[in-house]
């Protein structure tokens, strides 16, 4: 165990090494005085945030959007999540498992940034393409789990209606379906809290929202404006974190 | 046969009925003003010069680009990314563990004997635990914004970002880990004697260390994600290059970096699980 | 219309489940019947093969004048309409509520739109209200059905019967965890069901005494074969302990708070 330990400790500090000298170039631009100096200077035009009624509205309305493409989109990613789930967990046979396998895997492994990008060709730049983003990715992700799900409950409510003459759908909804709600409603509340971190930044792209605000704000340098959209960030980020805590405690009673 | 409860007619109404119908319109009057806000309109994507152009951008995606300097570039970034994931990641941890160290209410020599922490101690813990909930909340891409700004384009801006959002994560996850232990054996050192690292040392890390091998390496792996992410902004490596290939539509180079960061994750989350396997 | 097996060859496909060995029975329209049987019989194998749940290896089954295994698709799901299979652990999920879940027995009748819509709103609360009241559990109607202890779920799972129109109903050990009062009075309901019905009303018990007490024709299951098939009358104390073994004192036990030295005596003659 120990000469394991060894070796595998040794092979990370050279991989380390190799790492930092890979960058060690922008280091030193990174450390120079010069680049503190400019750090400082942006911190000194930051102060004060921001403050008069127009800006602080602007604001507001930009968090509410992006809390609306929060919530937009992991609805319908939960949608597109169940349709997913269903063949992903097996129900409609092999192939159609491994498909659905695949499509889950791809929307998950491309990031929300990476998709709000490829989306703007399709559907321009706004909100929308953020909501979009969002729903792709998430629906990979809360597929995935609900397949999971699917598999993990007893199969015998729904062999016993289908034993009896039921149809598949009207045995779907009167026992798989309550057996896996509240994980679902679980989990999407889990994934929602996770996105509104998204939605906000997905404006940085061209998503909308917050994002897209500090951006502009950021690429004129107008560092006032810019901190009061960070603080609101933060504050929202807080806020949903809260009450999402607060709906799965409520729900799980 | 006992009688029918006088409180059930036979056609009695659901109960259920009038909180589904509130629950309903509650739902709805939330969504439908949310709705509005995003601008939802699918019918964007059927817009005619929309589907155009992303006919387009598609067609321009087969064949995918698999010239070899552009795969050579692209190797070289892949590399980038995996160096900036890592070095922000060892910083991170840096950041995370003496910090967390103070916060942990466990190496306390004020409350030993079950008294309550001296105020200055208190607050000493709750100041570093609000550092690390401040460093955490700011998405490290908007770091990485604000860093590009200061110190230009490049990998470093994308290196500190990780470092900050990161150590945050860390300090916060380590706090947990380190709390979770059994108090009483650094307790019982720190009651006969013993510095707080020595307590540190011999009691609390040694049952802690494969958790926090496991969650710092599970960062890892998200870190690189996040460096492709950032580099979308100009911070470096492969996300730089995706940028620049999108807003220039060339699908072809789109869809080889695309493939090339899925297998890189696919990779790093193999490894990761393999060393989270040995460090059990 | 007849029920047959002839020459049946049926297992579980994946489950340690005892597996049944040339089984040839034959049933009449109307007919009650008890199966008995020790622990791994198969006597759950063998109701699953009559509910069309598990297709034969061997042999030939006649449900209702057919061949069900022969039938396309279509047809063989119609056919379910009319085969009830109550499992020993009510297959009921565990959120929903009370209503919905006795309501599903009509769910071979209805569309799917009158099945969702029975979901957001019950379509026929008195016929759940009637069903459940034969059990004693009227005022359980809107309960989920976690909340219910074990004997309610059991009961509910019957009252599911109730509101179907099956005309073939098997039942695996129904009563096991009701007292014996209870436990006599639902089979009673049943009975009293399929007679209203003219079902063929097929059920496996544990407890021998219920089945002898209430049911004229028995049959004896062991390790996959029928031991013997005799109308009560005809079962010895001899039949029995051959049929048990081992298992002999455990089988009059017939629920739980049962006083074994008020043991109803064996009945011999009807």
């Amino acid at each position: 165990m120990n000469a394991r330990a060894f070796l595998i400790g040794g092979a990370f500090v050279v991989f380390v090494g190799a790492c930092v000298v890979t960058l060690t170039g922008d280091w030193r631009g990174f450390f120079s005085v010069e680049s503190a100096r400019r750090m400082a200077q942006l911190a000194r035009d930051a102060m004060p945030p921001a403050h008069d009624g127009a800006f602080l509205a602007k604001v507001g309305y930009a968090s509410m959007e992006t809390v609306a493409i929060s919530l937009i989109g992991t609805l319908i990613a939960a949608i597109g999540g169940l349709a997913l789930a269903l063949p992903g967990a097996g129900r409609w046979g092999h192939a159609a498992k491994a498909i659905a396998r695949l499509v889950m895997n791809v929307l998950r492994a491309i990031p929300e940034l990476v998709w709000a990008g490829l989306l703007v060709v399709a559907a321009g730049l706004g909100p929308f393409t953020g909501t979009l983003a969002l729903a792709v990715h998430t629906a990979g992700v809360l597929g995935r789990l609900f397949a999971e799900s699917l598999e993990n409950i007893s199969a015998e409510p729904y062999n016993a209606l289908r034993h009896h003459g039921t149809g598949a759908a009207a045995a779907f909804w009167y026992s798989t379906f309550p057996q896996v709600l509240p994980q679902i409603i679980s989990y999407a509340l889990y994934r929602w809290e996770n996105n509104i971190r998204a939605a906000a930044v997905l404006g940085v792209v061209g998503g909308g929202g917050l994002g897209q605000m500090l951006h502009f704000h950021l690429s004129l340098f107008q560092m006032q404006d810019a901190a009061t959209i960070l603080i609101a960030m933060i504050v929202l980020v807080g806020l949903v974190d809260f009450v999402s805590n607060r709906l799965r405690i409520a729900m799980s009673a | 046969m006992a009688a029918v409860s006088p409180t059930l007619s036979r056609n009695s109404d659901d109960p259920a009925w009038r909180s589904r119908l509130l629950w309903l319109v509650a739902a709805l009057t939330i969504i439908a003003p949310a709705a509005w806000l995003t601008e939802f309109n699918p019918g964007k994507l059927a817009d005619a010069h929309a589907l155009k152009t992303t006919a387009r951008f598609l067609a321009t995606m087969f064949p995918p680009a698999l010239a070899p300097e552009f795969l050579a570039r692209i190797a070289v970034d892949a590399w980038r990314t995996i160096a900036i994931a890592t070095v922000g990641t060892v910083l991170a941890v840096l950041i995370a563990l003496p910090l967390a160290l103070v916060a942990n209410r466990q190496l306390s020599i004020s409350s030993l004997g079950g008294g309550a922490m001296c105020a200055i101690c208190a607050t000493l813990r709750g100041a570093v635990r609000w550092i690390l909930i401040v460093l955490r909340s700011i998405p490290e891409i908007v770091w990485a914004l604000i860093f590009v700004r200061a110190v230009g384009l490049g990998d470093s801006a994308a290196v500190m970002a990780i470092a900050l959002t990161y150590g945050g994560m860390l300090g916060k996850v380590y706090i947990e880990i380190f709390e979770s232990q059994e108090a009483q054996a650094s307790r019982a050192l720190l009651a006969n004697g013993a510095s707080r690292a020595q307590a540190f040392v011999y009691a609390t890390f040694p049952v802690c260390l494969p958790e926090f091998l496991s969650y710092s390496v599970y960062r890892w792996e998200c870190a690189i994600r996040a460096s492709v992410v950032m580099g979308l902004v100009g911070a470096g490596g492969l996300g730089q290059r995706l940028d620049e290939s999108m807003k220039s539509l060339n699908g072809g180079e789109v869809f080889t970096i695309l493939v090339v960061f899925v297998v890189l994750v696919w990779l790093a989350d193999k490894l990761s699980a393999w060393l989270r396997q040995q460090t059990a | 219309m007849s029920i047959s097996l002839a020459g049946v060859y049926a297992r579980y496909a994946r489950s340690q489940r005892t597996s049944l060995a040339d089984i040839s029975l034959s049933f009449v329209p109307g007919e009650q019947v008890a199966v008995i049987g020790p622990s791994g019989a198969g006597k759950t194998t063998l109701l699953a093969t009559l509910a069309c749940a598990i297709r034969p290896s061997e042999g030939i089954m006649n449900i209702f004048g057919t061949d069900p295994w022969r039938l396309p698709g279509a047809d063989l799901h119609t056919l379910r309409a009319s085969l009830f299979l109550a499992p020993q652990s009510p297959p009921l999920p565990p959120r929903q509520r009370v209503v919905n879940a006795v309501l599903a027995g009509r769910l071979p009748r209805w569309s799917t739109w009158q099945a969702l819509r029975s979901l957001v709103y019950p379509i026929d609360i008195p016929a759940a209200h009637e069903a459940l009241a034969r059990f004693h559990l009227e005022d359980k109607l809107f309960l989920r059905c976690d909340r219910l202890s074990g004997g309610e779920r059991q009961r509910v799972g019957l009252a599911r019967l109730i509101t179907s129109s099956a005309r073939l109903l098997l039942l695996d050990e129904p009563v096991s965890a009701l007292d014996p009062a209870l436990a006599r009075e639902a089979l009673g309901v049943l009975q009293t069901e399929a007679t209203t019905r003219n079902a063929t009303l097929v059920v496996s018990l544990h407890a021998v005494d219920l089945a002898m007490g209430l049911f004229d024709r028995i049959i004896g299951l062991k390790e996959g074969r029928v031991q013997f098939d005799l109308p009560r009358r005809k079962i010895t104390d001899a039949l029995l302990t051959d049929l048990y073994g081992a298992e002999l004192a455990s089988s009059y036990q017939s629920g739980p708070g049962e006083d074994p030295l008020a043991q109803p005596k064996l009945v011999r003659c009807s």
